[in-house]
Formats: C-alpha cells, sequence, structure tokens
C-alpha cells in the first residue's frame, strides 16, 4: 500500500519533469470546462477569441520573458521597455515618419535594451535582477518624459494599430493578425528552442553553466544573444499592445513585468532556469485571462479574482518543487 | 564651515533623490515672515498625469503673473504619501509661505500638513480633500459627488423614462474621488449600490487598457443594458472600445473635462463629460496664497470650483455646455 503509494508519486513527480507544458495545458482545461459549464456565456467563440486578444499583449512579454528564465535570469524592465517603445512608435507616427519606419525604430530601441542587459549581465557579471530593476526605474522614467504627461494617440487605421483588425475564418472564427503573429512567433520559438543548436545551448546555460561552458558553450554569447531576441519580442509586444489600444499611455501596463512573470511561472517553466517550454507560458498566459474573464462572468469581485490569481502561481512553483524533490 | 557645506551637499543629493524639482524660480535665503512676498509651492499626485501637468502650469503662470515665487514637486506615481511628505518637509525648509496640495490619500499626509501649519506655513489642498476636510485651511476642488450627480441626472433624461439597465466602470477601490463620483451618479441617476438595475461593476483603476478588458468580460455575462458609468476619460474611451466591437451603441456618460474626452463627446463615442476646471482651482490656490502673504488672512472651508456638463445633446433640465464651449475650456492637449 504504501509503496504503491509512493511509487504513484514518483511517476507523476517525473511525468512533470518531462513534460513540463502538460500541467499547465491541464489546469486550463480544467478552468475552461469549469466555466463553460457554470455560465452559458464563457464558450461561445466570440468570448474565446476574446480571451485570446486579451492575453497577447502579457503573452507576448512573457514569451521574451521565458527565454530569460531558461537562462536562470528575470526580466523586471520588459514592461517599461514595451510602453517607452509604444510611445516612441506612436510619437513619431504623429510627428509624421512613416508607420513602418517608426515600428523597426522602436523594436530596434527595445532589442538595444536587450543587448545592454546582456552585455551588464555576461560581461560585467551583474545580477539580471539588479541591471533590470535599475532598467525598470529608468525606463519608466524615461517614457513619461517621452510622453510628456500626454497619451498620443494614434489613428485606428494605421500599420501601427494594425495588429488588432479582425477577420473571420472560415465564416464565423474571429481572429485578429495579432493572434496570427503570436502563434507565428511561438512556433518559431518552440523550433528554435527544441530543434536548434541554439536552443540546446540556452538550456544547457540553464541548467548547469559551468558543465555547458566545459562542453564548448560559449555560455556568454548564448546569454547575450538571449536578452538580445527577448528584447526584439518586447518592442513586437509594443506592437501588439498598439493593436488592443491605439493610444500609448506612460501609466499603462505598470504591472505588465510582474504578469509575465506569472504567466512563465504558470506555463510551469522553473524559475531556476534550464527547465520549461514556449507552450506552457501560453498557457500560463491564457489561464489568468480565462479565469479573469471567467469569473467576472460568474460575477466574482475583482479583488477576489486577484486572489485566486495569486494563490494559483504559489500553488505552480509549489508543485515544480514538489516535482524536482521527487526526482 | 566644512561641515555646513557638506550639510548642503546631502541636502542637494537628499532633494534629488526624494524627487522630482519641477521648478523652482528662486534660490537663496527665505523671505521673513510679513514681508508681502508669497512663496508658493506645489505639491501634485505625480508629475505626469495631463491634468497636474494643467495644475502645474495654471499654478507656475498665476504665480508668474501675482509675483509670487513658486515651485512644484510631486509623488512619483498614483499613491506615493512618502514622496509627497518629502515634498511638503523640503518646503517647509525652504521658507514657503503656501503650500497647494494634491494629497495621494485623504489621510497619508495629513502629519507633515500639521508640521508645515504649526510652522506657520498656511495649506490648501486642491482637486482632492484630506480626511478630516479641516486638517487643511482650505479646500479649492471640484465637488466630486456633484460631478457625478450631474452625469447621473443626464444619463436619467437621456434614457427619456425607460427603466435603467447599467454596467459601472468604476476607478480604484477605496479612493474617495472615485467613491464620490460613483455616489454622485447613483444619486443622480436615482439607484442605490446593490440594485438590481445595475447590470455589473469593476474596477479599472482609470486605465483604458484595464477598463477594455473589464468591459469586454461584463458585456460576455451580459448585453441586456442601456446605460454605462465611466469612473473618468480614458474609462470611457476603453468602455466604448468593448462595446463598439459587439456593435452595441449605448448611452454613456463619463467625468473630467480633458481635451481628448470633449473630442470623443463631439466624435459621438459617448454622450456627455463633465468637465472640472484644474485651472480655476490653481488660479484660485495662488491668488490665495498671495493674499495671505500681503494680509494674513486665510480662506477656509471646501471652495468648489465648479463643473459642467459637456454634451450636444443637450437635454431639458439638464444644464450644459456644447462641445465647442468644451474645447475653449477643457484642460490638456488641445
Amino acid at each position: 500500500m504504501t509503496a504503491s503509494t509512493v511509487e504513484r508519486r514518483e511517476s507523476l513527480g517525473e511525468f512533470f519533469l518531462r513534460a513540463p507544458a502538460i500541467g499547465p495545458a491541464l489546469a486550463l482545461v480544467v478552468a475552461v470546462v469549469v466555466f463553460s459549464l457554470s455560465t452559458s456565456t464563457f464558450l461561445e467563440l466570440d468570448n474565446l477569441s476574446l480571451v485570446v486578444e486579451q492575453s497577447l499583449v502579457v503573452g507576448t512579454l512573457a514569451l521574451g520573458q521565458t527565454l530569460i528564465i531558461l537562462t536562470a535570469g528575470i526580466d523586471l524592465s520588459n514592461a517599461a521597455a514595451m510602453v517607452l517603445a509604444t510611445l516612441l512608435m506612436a510619437k513619431l507616427l504623429v510627428g509624421g515618419v512613416p508607420g513602418g519606419l517608426a515600428l523597426i525604430l522602436g523594436v530596434l530601441v527595445t532589442a538595444a535594451l536587450g543587448l545592454v542587459t546582456g552585455s551588464l549581465v555576461t560581461r560585467v557579471k551583474l545580477p539580471p535582477f539588479i541591471v533590470t530593476l535599475g532598467l525598470f526605474t529608468m525606463l519608466t522614467a524615461a517614457a513619461k518624459l517621452v510622453a510628456d504627461g500626454q497619451a498620443v494617440p494614434i489613428a485606428p487605421g494605421s500599420l501601427l494599430a494594425w495588429l488588432g483588425t479582425r477577420r473571420y475564418l472560415f465564416g464565423g472564427i474571429p481572429v485578429t493578425y495579432g493572434m496570427t503573429l503570436a502563434l507565428v512567433m511561438y512556433l518559431v520559438l518552440w523550433y528554435a528552442l527544441t530543434r536548434t543548436a541554439w536552443g540546446k545551448h540556452v538550456y544547457a546555460v540553464g541548467n548547469a553553466p559551468e558543465a555547458a561552458r566545459l562542453s564548448g558553450i560559449k555560455v556568454n554569447r548564448t546569454i547575450v544573444s538571449v536578452y538580445l531576441v527577448a528584447g526584439l519580442i518586447f518592442g513586437i509586444a509594443a506592437w501588439q499592445a498598439l493593436g488592443r489600444v491605439p493610444n500609448a499611455d506612460p501609466n499603462a501596463y505598470q504591472l505588465g513585468n510582474l504578469d509575465s512573470i506569472t504567466a512563465v511561472v504558470l506555463g510551469g517553466t522553473s524559475l531556476f532556469g534550464g527547465r520549461g517550454s514556449v507552450f506552457g507560458t501560453m498557457m500560463g498566459a491564457l489561464i489568468v485571462t480565462v479565469l479573469r474573464s471567467g469569473l467576472t462572468q460568474l460575477g466574482v469581485d475583482s479583488l477576489y479574482q486577484d486572489v485566486a490569481t495569486g494563490a494559483l502561481v504559489i500553488a505552480a512553483v509549489a508543485v515544480d518543487r514538489l516535482a524536482r524533490r521527487q526526482k | 564651515m566644512r561641515q555646513r557645506s557638506l550639510l548642503c551637499l546631502v541636502t542637494a543629493g537628499l532633494l534629488a533623490v526624494s524627487g522630482c524639482t519641477v521648478e523652482r524660480h528662486w534660490g537663496g535665503s527665505s523671505a521673513p515672515a510679513g514681508s508681502g512676498q508669497a512663496k508658493v509651492g506645489l505639491v501634485t499626485k505625480t508629475e505626469t498625469n495631463p491634468y497636474f501637468v494643467e495644475l502645474r502650469n495654471a499654478a507656475s503662470a498665476a504665480a508668474q503673473a501675482q509675483g509670487a515665487e513658486f515651485m512644484a514637486l510631486a509623488g512619483q506615481f498614483d499613491g506615493d504619501n512618502d514622496g509627497q511628505v518629502r515634498a511638503i518637509e523640503n518646503m517647509v525648509q525652504q521658507g514657503v509661505t503656501t503650500i497647494l496640495i494634491t494629497p495621494n490619500s485623504s489621510t497619508g499626509v495629513l502629519a507633515a500638513i500639521e508640521r508645515a501649519r504649526q510652522a506657520g506655513v498656511m495649506v490648501i489642498a486642491l482637486d482632492t480633500a484630506t480626511d478630516p476636510a479641516d486638517a487643511v485651511d482650505a479646500t479649492y476642488a471640484t465637488d466630486n459627488v456633484a460631478a457625478g450627480r450631474q452625469q447621473g441626472a443626464y444619463v436619467k433624461a437621456a434614457l427619456a423614462g425607460s427603466a435603467p439597465k447599467v454596467i459601472m466602470i468604476d476607478g480604484t477601490a477605496g479612493s474617495t474621488v472615485d467613491t464620490y463620483r460613483h455616489n454622485g451618479f447613483l444619486e443622480g441617476i436615482g439607484l442605490r449600490d446593490g440594485d438590481p438595475a445595475i447590470v455589473g461593476r469593476d474596477n479599472a483603476n482609470g486605465d483604458q487598457s484595464i477598463a477594455q478588458q473589464k468591459m469586454e468580460n461584463l458585456l460576455q455575462r451580459s448585453t441586456d443594458l442601456n446605460a454605462v458609468y465611466t469612473m473618468n476619460e480614458p474609462t470611457a474611451r476603453g468602455a466604448y472600445a468593448a462595446l463598439q466591437a459587439r456593435g452595441l451603441r449605448i448611452l454613456m456618460g463619463s467625468i473630467d473635462g480633458g481635451c481628448q474626452g470633449v473630442q470623443n463627446v463631439r466624435d459621438g463615442q459617448y454622450a456627455a463629460t463633465v468637465m472640472q476646471f484644474p485651472r480655476k482651482m490653481a488660479e484660485e490656490g495662488v491668488a490665495a496664497a498671495v493674499r495671505y502673504a500681503k494680509t494674513g488672512e486665510k480662506p477656509s472651508g471646501f471652495i468648489d470650483t465648479g463643473s459642467v456638463v459637456i454634451t450636444d445633446r443637450p437635454m431639458p433640465g439638464v444644464p450644459s455646455q456644447d462641445t465647442t464651449w468644451g474645447l475653449q475650456n477643457c484642460w490638456g492637449t488641445k
């Protein structure tokens, strides 16, 4: 009796370790089923589409955050970089720069910030927490300086707002360009992480940097490349944000950095590096929005929704720890 | 001597850290009491909200026009009580005669205000009242209950007799301004909290993207509504985006009177907004400071700087101005 219990728990732990996205996928399915049964409104195509749309900005931030956390780093400045990029793009557009150029310049800025972060982490050996904490403060201020006290609205028809455009697939499935772009990004990163040498290096660096170095992996170069790619992704998150709300606001997404970490953690990626997946993160971002949407439709006060989300984060990390201990 | 310069250095450093010296039109020693020279310090919630930018620019201009010295400090974010306390202390240190403050929380900075008043500084609350109200010498502000009541009265009139089914998008839970506007609206439309006619409500912290998301989720619950209350104009823009995506044209009101908001009303995104007048608050506050420096006379109590319904669809029984007037009198960038 006792022996079989122990054996079952061990195999469960191993199961979670082998496929870290399974847990969050199950949680997501359970949440969707519960809300579909308990409300008459949740399981409508329009609503499901909306939930996906609501998760895009944080989901995109979380995608870059996943890469960084896989190397046992963390980025507290990602949402601030994104907000700064939305303001730069919008200001350039309003100032007469073509939308495409404004977009590229904005993305280049966040990519450059990623390069700076990566260099400080690898060359000066600063903890990512400290570097990005400092950047968070600076970038938040920079966004407010650029904004000069004003949110900057952009024309809904412009290229910068294009990702919010909705199309109906097969005559009925509502899809925005932003969703398509997010899906492409997830697929590309999934491929890069699981099917390329670079991806294997990222996991190896996060798992055991010293071992990775001894086996010939250029640890510093890998880490810098991760921050650079993440920076690019944060720039694209800015584009997603303008597609969702065509109004660049320096006060928006104040908790975006923490929301992105929440999504990554709920997605089963270990904060200690080396273990996790982009599809887990996708689930994690969706879980939060599903929870908010479903609980609202049940009439639950939003403060209780915050309580539920927080409890879920702690539970997710607890599962991660228990799974590791049983390994 | 050396110690003293060290002290100066430390003070300068602390000032820099404590944040955000925006404007200082004077240097050197403090004016002796009774000299008649007004030194006005303005403490706003943040530096970057367009509303406070307007307040600051108006106070600065009024001070210049009336020959008063002027400095402005601010908290770093909404709710930064600590930053405001430091700002007050720095201003007292520098010998201001009057502090104009938009307190971040009605109770968070009371001790610092008390110390400032004991040091002989007149303190006037702008825009947001303290609790208790007599913690300051006087308050120049929008009566937010009255502003909410006007939004409620307009919506009630525009519903033209049909029973209200309202969604309320509030601001931040526990903020007095939000509570006053919320309660005023209910009074104006003739409902009570918990009434089944309120088909949904949620907090959006005055943030456009959060408001959009909350409205989308509430609309998923029910689209059987005929009116929307929004706590401010960014909230109204977010709510409008959610309604528009569902093809709903719902009667919506808001409060603020920012130029972008008035333009939204003109474009037909929502029916009306209730304008408040930060410039007037700042000008009257500075005038009171100058009077105090000259005569020692202090204002007292709550001085309502008024609010006006802005709409292009006026309703009988609800006094209002059109958006052309609104665009001439709005605050923020036009």
